[in-house]
């Protein structure tokens, strides 16, 4: 037991762990902005007026809700990057990560969309009725009246968004981002003496990523929400 | 739906027999011409997803590791319908031998000190190296010296994406794909300069068919990875497989598997390496 022990040390002391931990939460952050961005506006476009802008709105949301992720970053990297040779920044593994972000960002953005829709039933007909009343049109309506409401009623499902995300971006190692899914394979080809401890070393540290997502957002859902 | 007592009592009977039946197996033994083979099937894990390695094709089975494995069988006693193929990926090499999942493993697996810790090993077959695999009518480079700010693809987590990471760090740049034929894609839309593995695995990719004539191994290996026969630690097979090897190089069924399986690639292993003398089995 002591053996596996030093065994698991000098694999910690070997390979830099909490850097590929690092990799993945700051593809978290940026994929989580950029996601929310383009969410907000598509949910904007789902309960505008004009059918036309509904209508694109739904169409990218069925589109990108049903196709998987890997599917979406090989194709930005073995198409966009490699057959288009589209190249955002001169620095070539910072290049992945922003196409992985940005990739992470198209996915999730229909996810963030409909968490918000489902924000937006949560505000009473009424609301959107007496803004109209006082003159506000679509957009100041729903910038000053419906908006603000719809998201704190939408804090849970953005929340397991955000989890899903954070889960997600293990998947970057398919557009040959260094993050710890793909420092998981490299532990698993040079030590597999001591597979188990890796496994259980990379769930765990997302567990510990997770958990205070989940607690924030809890508590975030009951302190916002909206008294009626 | 309704089943009386007696149609369940029937159904649970045929199954208990079949499941008496298949534990039963088959008795009529000796069918091997040697020793070893006693008319039941040997399990033998290859890759299915290497071409010109370890390759499933259907309900073929096509390969340099294939058809060694076919060799060494038939000398141990087995005809190929005893085979019994059974996909070992990398990382699951090790477990599947020490949990008794296969009997012996034919997949690029590279004899190392870590390795002998958990598995035995006889052989090598075949002493393969990292190489360079570039398009056929790249002329500047020849070996890893020349890939100062080029672009290179391997794959994630493999040996050879860690050797140019520690070894040519800042001055390459690295693509990790999830496989292989993904390294290729990219080689022949031009968004890398070279693909880097083991010469025998480049020159199988770069012989199928879609691929053929369009690109070339450069031929300067510059690692050296001996490939065994992974056993289990406790296997008394070890020389029975050496000898079989031996006998593959000396009547030139060796010759003829590298060069069946590596065809269009433009690839000529490496002859001061190749074909190698078995190490002695501990």
């Amino acid at each position: 037991m002591s053996e596996y022990l030093s065994d698991y040390a000098s694999l910690l002391s070997q390979y830099d762990v909490l850097g590929a931990f690092w990799v993945n939460i700051q593809l978290t952050f940026w994929a989580a902005i950029g996601s929310m961005v383009l969410g907000s506006v598509l949910a904007l476009m789902r309960i505008s007026p004009p059918a036309s802008m509904r209508a694109v709105g739904a169409a990218y949301v069925t589109l990108i809700r049903n196709t998987p992720l890997t599917i979406i970053l090989v194709f930005l990297v073995l198409g966009v990057w490699s057959q288009l040779t589209i190249s955002f920044t001169d620095d070539f593994n910072q290049n992945f990560f922003i196409y992985a972000v940005i990739g992470l960002s198209i996915y999730h953005a229909a996810f963030v969309c409909e968490a918000i829709r489902s924000g937006v039933n949560t505000v009473p007909a009424g609301q959107a009725e007496a803004a109209r009343a006082i003159g506000l049109s679509f957009l100041p309506a729903a910038r000053l009246i419906i908006f603000p409401q719809a998201l704190r009623g939408a804090i849970t499902p953005l929340g397991n968004t955000l989890i899903a995300l954070t889960k997600n971006t293990t998947v970057a190692a398919a557009a040959s981002v260094t993050e710890i899914s793909a420092l998981m394979k490299t532990m698993i080809e040079f030590r597999p003496d001591v597979i188990i401890a890796v496994f259980l070393t990379v769930a765990l540290g997302f567990v510990i990523i997770v958990i205070p997502v989940g607690l924030l957002t809890t508590w975030l859902s009951q302190k916002l929400a909206v008294k009626r | 739906m309704k089943y009386g007592k007696s149609m369940t009592l029937a159904a649970l009977a045929a199954t208990t027999a079949l499941t008496l039946t298949a534990c039963g197996g088959n008795d009529d033994g000796g069918g091997g011409e040697s020793s070893g083979g006693d008319g039941e099937s040997v399990r033998i894990g290859i890759k299915y997803d290497q071409p010109g390695l370890g390759f499933k094709d259907g309900e073929e089975y096509t390969g340099f590791d294939v058809d060694v494995a076919k060799y060494v069988a038939k000398e141990l006693g087995y005809s190929e319908d005893q085979i019994e193929w059974v996909e070992s990926p990398s990382a699951n090499r090790e477990n599947m031998l020490s949990n008794d999942q296969v009997d012996m493993i034919f997949a690029t697996y590279s004899i190392t000190d870590k390795r002998k810790e958990s598995v035995a090993f006889a052989g090598p077959y075949f002493v393969a190296g990292q190489d360079l695999l570039v398009s056929q009518d790249n002329t500047d480079i020849k070996g890893p010296e020349d890939l100062e700010g080029k672009n290179l693809c391997s794959v994630t987590g493999s040996t050879s994406a860690q050797k140019i990471k520690d070894q040519y760090a800042g001055t390459v740049n690295l693509v990790e794909q999830g496989g292989y034929a993904d390294c290729v894609t990219i080689l022949g839309s031009g968004g890398v300069d070279a693909v880097t593995t083991d010469d025998i695995i480049l020159a199988g990719l770069a012989a199928t068919d879609a691929n053929s004539g369009k690109f070339k191994v450069v031929g300067n290996p510059f690692t050296e990875e001996k490939y065994g026969v992974g056993l289990p630690k406790d296997s008394d097979k070890c020389q029975a497989i050496n000898d079989a090897i031996t006998k593959m190089v000396e009547d030139g069924a060796w010759e003829e598997a590298v060069t069946k399986n590596t065809e269009g690639a433009d690839y000529k292993y490496n002859e001061d390496l190749n074909p190698p003398t078995p190490d002695a089995c501990a």
